[in-house]
């Protein structure tokens, strides 16, 4: 028994490997991709528009309005990183009802992959709206002796994701492949939904956390202008 | 071991891919959509806006416009009262004054009637008078009409108070042309020598007399001679007549040329006529 998909090995040169991880996760892309494509080839500009348009509306626009309700100013700024965050892990986890799926999400590689993103994204998006030293004077914040659990924060809340996210959707697979051999017919498919419904929470839970840190690092609303529409 | 760092890596660029091909194909032309369908909406309120606030703009014209002319109607109606009333005075005046006129008019037309009716009447009368007069003197007497006239001129000749003889006897003597006796019909000779004798024994001289018929002269004889003038005739008696009758046509009209006459009348006068 496989506890990662980075174990199923479909290709390999030296170094070079493809794996179910990655090949599950390629095909996500091109799934993703292709219906983005598909559906805003023929946008309407109109007040009448398509169920596809507008359930692709209504994503963004809630995305969007999410990353605004945490307190980061301008949300399309972050709508590609952060959106993109929760429909992919949601995308991985909605597909474990297909059989044969394994989740990119349940490798600890994949959610590393997705932690260490944040990790880069977080000083990225920091550095970019308070400048350099803005940023790194945060660590000093609310006090210098701070500074190493704050460095200590940063690190271990990146790892926590990461573990966060692996846990919960590999033990999820792991219970379905257990009850499978248990009791095949009726507690699979539980578990299943159950699965679907944990996925959905993480996948939430994980962009809303990098939102979070994200915004940490950004502005805090104290210094805000106050020209920003309350929500 | 968990975690295979070539996968994590592979992963974490699988990811940036991903990122770049969402925007690319999910967001941008979601949110251009969302932007492109927002900015007409606005457009349109703003297009309605305006619009209301034209229509509001016309509505605010049109309502002054309505007060103008409630106003310029209302002027115009006291006006045109006003005209009507001064012109309905004025074609009253006229009314009045054209209705005076016709029936001024319509008196003098009916004066007129009565009197040519009242004309009508005294020749007729005349006529039927001097028709029964002779008549009535033609069964009476042997003697004509003509001869009781002069009867009765010869009568009044000898009943000539003294001036009046005394001025007609002047001018008799005066005249170089004969005396002139009109009649309204031919005098009989023996007639005619009966006034020549009356005349000659009142006035105790020859009298030179002419005899001239004048028919217009009802019934009656006229001396002329050098401006005296001594007459009678029934005419005197007809004015009188023609006055009793004018008064039974028209209460009013008392006053006519013929009631100042007095009946049979005889002396010496200025003038032609009496």
């Amino acid at each position: 028994m496989r506890l990662s998909a980075d174990e199923l090995v479909f290709w390999r040169h030296g170094f070079i490997k493809v794996n179910a991880t990655i090949a599950y996760t390629w095909g996500l892309m091109i799934l993703m991709a292709l219906g983005a494509k598909l559906i805003t080839r023929n946008l309407s500009k109109d007040l009448k528009r398509s169920r596809w348009q507008n359930l692709l509306e209504i994503l963004v626009t809630a995305i969007g309005k999410q990353i605004g309700e945490i307190g980061l100013r301008d949300p399309g700024k972050y709508l590609g990183f952060l959106g993109t965050l929760f429909l992919f892990i949601a995308m991985a986890n909605i597909c474990t009802i297909l059989p044969g799926y394994e989740p990119p999400t349940g490798s600890l590689s994949t959610t590393a992959a997705l932690a260490l993103c944040v990790f880069v994204a977080v000083p990225y998006y920091g550095i970019t709206d308070r400048g350099l030293g803005g940023y790194l004077k945060s660590y000093l914040e609310p006090t210098p002796i701070m500074l190493p659990l704050n460095i200590i924060s940063e690190l271990s809340r990146t790892l926590a994701m990461a573990v966060r996210l692996f846990g919960n959707m590999m033990s999820g697979a792991m219970i379905i492949a257990i009850l499978l051999t248990i009791t095949p017919f009726l507690f699979p498919i539980v578990m299943t939904a159950l699965g679907l419904l944990t996925g959905m929470v993480q996948a939430y839970i994980f962009s809303i956390l990098a939102a979070v840190y994200i915004a940490a690092a950004t502005r805090p609303v104290t210094e805000q202008k106050p020209e920003r529409k309350p929500k | 071991m968990l975690i295979d760092w070539f996968t994590v890596g592979a992963q974490a660029l699988n990811f940036i891919i991903l990122v770049w091909l969402m925007k690319h194909f999910l967001y941008k032309p979601i949110l251009n959509a969302i932007d492109a369908r927002e900015q007409r909406i606005a457009k349109e309120i703003a297009d309605a806006d305006a619009k209301k606030a034209e229509a509001s703009k016309e509505q605010e014209e049109f309502r002054k416009k309505n007060e103008t002319f409630d106003k310029e109607r209302t002027d115009r109606w006291a006006k045109a009262g006003e005209e009507a009333k001064t012109e309905g005075a004025r074609l009253l005046t006229e009314a009045r004054k054209v209705a005076d006129a016709l029936s001024a008019k319509r008196r003098e037309s009916l004066a007129s009637d009565a009197r040519n009716l009242n004309d009508a009447i005294l020749r007729k009368t005349q006529q039927e008078v001097f028709a029964i007069a002779r008549k009535a003197l033609g069964d009476l007497a042997s003697t004509g009409l003509e001869q009781s006239l002069a009867g009765v001129f010869i009568r009044k000749l000898g009943e000539m108070d003294a001036p009046s003889k005394e001025i007609f006897g002047a001018a008799l003597k005066s005249s170089d042309s004969p005396a002139v006796v009109r009649s309204a019909f031919d005098l009989p000779q023996d007639a005619r020598d009966a006034v020549q004798k009356a005349l000659n024994e009142t006035f105790s001289t020859e009298v030179r007399l002419s005899f001239v018929t004048a028919p217009d002269s009802i019934g009656g004889i006229e001396l002329a001679a050098n401006g005296q003038k001594v007459s009678w005739s029934i005419a005197n008696y007809l004015g009188s007549l023609e006055s009793a009758v004018s008064e039974l046509a028209d209460p009013k009209a008392k006053a006519t040329p013929a009631t100042t006459a007095a009946p049979a009348t005889i002396g010496a006068s200025d003038g032609s006529h009496a």
